[in-house]
């Protein structure tokens, strides 16, 4: 049940950005940004929250997730600190993708050759 | 010739793709990738005794480090441009612009080359993420204390 839910949230999601890609002459760098900001906004909304808990992996694997995480970094943030909680709790929770990215990428990219 | 003739020949000779058999197809593919990502969220709860919230830190890392670790092979740039939305809406498509950049950019050298151009195609979800999480955090503080 879980899985069925993941398919059909991350393929719907994916399906919306494709019609977007197709039907507009925004650049997935536009429609990826777009996704973000829609996640962070759910987040605010308090949604996310309730996608996650209903597609699980296929909620969180989308990129919306990483405006959520950030969101979530910066509201907790101000929970724990007060306003420089806003500040240093925004990457907290978002850290994961951009440092994983960062350092797999320069590990690769020593190891392998670039292509022409 | 005017803008407009000039508008019309171009929207003529642009390539017409087929748009429902590519939303269908990211829609399969988005699938497959959400599946995938649970199917490692429940084998790292069960076989690994973790949390949801850290085997979905782990499930990120690992989707991360696969697609960073195709691009390098050299075989994601054919998938993602078959997949479309379907390889680039997920997180696979953020570690694949940068691992891509790294690449595009290493015989510049590693400062203006790798260090300048690493995020050029990341760098707008990390700049408008943070600024609209930032922007809804604040909200999120007056609206629910």
């Amino acid at each position: 049940m879980n899985f069925l839910s993941a398919f059909l949230f991350a393929g719907g999601a994916c399906f919306f950005a494709q019609l977007i890609l197709d039907n507009t002459k925004l650049t997935p760098g536009h429609v990826t940004s777009i996704f973000t900001i829609l996640g962070a906004f759910l987040g605010f909304l308090g949604l996310y929250d309730k996608f996650i808990a209903f597609a699980g992996g296929g909620a969180t694997t989308i990129i919306s997730n990483f405006g959520y995480v950030l969101y979530k970094g910066a509201y907790l943030g101000f929970q724990e600190q007060g306003i420089i909680g806003l500040f240093a709790g925004l990457l907290t929770k978002g850290s994961c993708a951009i440092v994983g990215a960062v350092v797999f990428s320069f590990i690769f990219v020593l190891i392998f050759k670039p292509r022409d | 010739m005017n803008t407009d003739e000039y508008k019309k020949i171009v929207d003529r000779l642009t390539p017409k793709e087929n748009k429902s058999k590519n939303a269908l197809l990211a829609f399969f593919i988005g699938g497959l990738v959400g599946v995938f990502a649970e199917g490692i969220v429940s084998i790292l709860i069960h076989c690994f005794a973790l949390s949801r919230t850290e085997a979905y830190l782990w499930t990120c890392l690992i989707v991360i480090l696969i697609s960073c670790f195709f691009t390098a092979l050299g075989f994601f740039d054919n998938w993602v441009t078959k997949a479309k939305a379907g390889l680039i809406l997920p997180t696979t498509g953020f570690a694949h612009s940068v691992t891509s950049a790294a690449f595009d950019y290493k015989r510049d050298g590693f400062i203006t080359g790798i260090g300048a151009n690493v995020f050029k195609l990341a760098g707008s979800v990390i700049l408008y993420g943070i600024l609209s999480a930032f922007f809804f955090a604040i909200l999120g503080v007056i609206f629910y204390g």
